[in-house]
Order: C-alpha cells, then structure tokens, then sequence
C-alpha cells in the first residue's frame, strides 16, 4: 500500500478503500431507529420478488405468455437443479417455495452491488446475512427434528456411522460443533465476505484509476487507464460472483436440509 | 507500514484454497470430458466442494480485516 503510495509520490493524499466505506449514514430516523441503504434495499428486493412473481403467475394459462415463460423458467431452475436434484423427489416440494424465495432474494440483493444508482451490495453488512443464515439453520433443523425426533435428530447429526468405542468421544463434540454451530456461521461469512470484498476490489479500482489519472505525474497517468480498463472486466466478474453466490447459499441451504432428512444409515 | 503485514499474511494463506479450488475443477472438467451425461450431478458436487475450499480463504480474508 505505502511502497504504490511512494510511486506516484504525491503528498499520499489517496486513502486506500477500507471496510469503513460499507458504513453508510443514515438516510432517515423513525423514532430513534435510523434506517440506512441497506435496510431500504432489502425491502425493496422484497416487493420487487414478490411483484415480479405474483404478475408471472398471475395469469397461470395453460399456453404461457413471455412473461409467464420467464417466472415459470426461474421456478423450475430452482424446483429442478437444485431442489429436486439435492432433497430428493419424496420431500423436495415442501421446501421449494423457501428455496425459491431465498434464492431470487439474495440475487437481486447481490445485484445491487452492481445496478447503477443502487450500488451496494446490501449483503457487504453482515448483520443482513446472519439473519438469512439464523433463518436456514432453523428451517433444517426443524424440518430434522420433525423427522427424526429431537434425540434421533441429535445422534444422525453427531454420530458419524460405522464408528464406535474410544473414537466416539472425540469426533461427537466436533461432529456438534461443525454441523450444528459452525454451520450457519460459515454458511453467512461466505455470502458476506464475497460481498463485501468483491465490492472492496471494485471501488479500488475504480478510486485507484481516478486518482492515478488525476493526480499522477506525467508517464503515470495512462496506468489510471489501465486501471479503469481492469475496473469494468472485475466489474463484470462480480455479476458472475454474485451470481453464483446466489446459487451457493441456496444449494447449500438444499444441501443441508436434505442431510437432516437423510434416513439413518 | 500498518496493516501490511496482515494482507501479506492473507497472500499466503490464499494459496492453499487457490490450489484447492483449482484441483476440484480439475478433476470436475476431468470427469465431464469422461463421461459428459453425468454434467448435471457432477456440477452440483463441484459447487459444493469450491464453496467448501472458497470458505477457507474467505475465514482469512475476514481474519486480514478484523486482526
């Protein structure tokens, strides 16, 4: 940071982007609670997915329109790649309007980061994705539980098969520990630090170039093109990221119920 | 110098799941290229194993920030 500083030997007036710049003000206050961008940006994805739905299937005829072609296409991707493939045709219908709701919600979440005039990724703050994390680690336990029963639940989800005498003793309380407690932890870091430090990399580039054209001497401001040039392919690599983040919770979501509903082995 | 050290020591510690993640698309082109019907099952693996590797390098880059 400081050895890139020392080249373009300005009076270091450029300030590298940090986890500070996620740290929106405020926009408004109700009450004492201030609502900031990210807060907004959530319900609004929200009525979108609803809205973009409920018009798509609205009309629900036998011969689809263009319309109810695109909502019945992004229902199926969901319901077949990733429901009915992970879950397993005996209990996959029961958890697709969940899996199709998370899905859409955190793809036009992500995307957010990248829509012009919105440009926040709202998942770069992490309280946002604890929330969806707490949500799914209810969702498979409970669906386990209802299954297995509380006991039953506990045993298929800490006692690895085929293993028993001393080994037991050590691999219970990691088995608890990494499916029970580590889980959704990992499963809301992933989403929000992909989030987050793909938005970090595309604001350096784009501040770096600014600043390199603008205040670097002579032979230095063409890298500030370079710079910007980098910017817009990083840019498009973020639409494929979020993409596929999208795509990665919600798999893993499906991955996870379909292992508590998993029979005893 | 501040903060250098950190970003170094995330440097380093990206490798291990940068040959990770490379390894598991290897072996996910490797079985497409054998066998190209098994596409859909073998992507949904492959996934699953880059989320796993890719949560090592994102536990470091969060360790980078907050250390």
């Amino acid at each position: 940071m400081t050895f890139a500083g020392s080249l373009v030997s300005a009076a270091d007036g450029f300030v590298a982007p940090g986890p500070s710049n996620f740290d929106l003000p405020p926009v408004f206050s109700v009450g004492g609670l201030e609502v900031t961008k990210p807060m907004l940006q959530l319900v609004l994805a929200a009525v979108l997915v609803f809205g973009f739905f409920y018009a798509t299937a609205r009309q629900g005829s036998m011969v689809p329109g263009k319309l109810q072609f695109v909502g019945e296409s992004a229902y199926g991707f969901v319901r077949n790649s990733i429901a009915r493939d992970i879950i397993g045709s005996r209990d996959f219908i029961r958890f697709v309007p969940y899996l199709l709701a998370l899905f859409f919600f955190i793809l036009l979440n992500n995307f957010f980061g990248s829509i012009p005039f919105v440009q926040f990724p709202t998942f770069s703050r992490a309280g946002m994705v604890y929330g969806l994390a707490g949500l799914s680690w209810v969702v498979y336990n409970a669906a386990g539980i209802r299954r297995h029963g509380f006991l039953g639940y506990l045993k298929l989800q800490t006692v690895p098969a085929g293993i028993n005498g001393v080994m037991l003793i050590l691999l219970v309380p990691l088995e608890f520990l990494s499916n029970i407690i580590v889980r959704p932890v990992t499963l809301a870091l992933r989403l929000f630090a992909n989030m987050l430090a793909g938005h970090l990399l595309v604001l350096l580039f784009a501040l770096g170039g600014e600043y390199l054209l603008v205040h670097g001497a002579g032979l230095i401001k063409p890298v500030g093109i370079l710079a910007w040039l980098l910017f817009i392919a990083i840019a498009f690599l973020e639409l494929l990221v979020q993409f596929l983040q999208a795509y990665v919770f919600v798999l893993l979501n499906a991955m996870y119920i379909s292992g508590a509903l998993a029979d005893e082995h | 110098m501040t903060g250098s050290a950190n970003m170094i020591g995330y440097g380093l510690a990206a490798i291990g799941p940068g040959v990770g993640i490379g390894l598991i698309f290897a072996a996910y082109i490797n079985g497409v290229a054998r066998q190209p019907e098994a596409q859909g099952r073998l992507q949904a693996i492959a996934i699953l194993g880059f989320a796993l590797a890719e949560a090592l390098a994102i536990i470091g880059i969060a360790l980078a920030f907050v250390l």
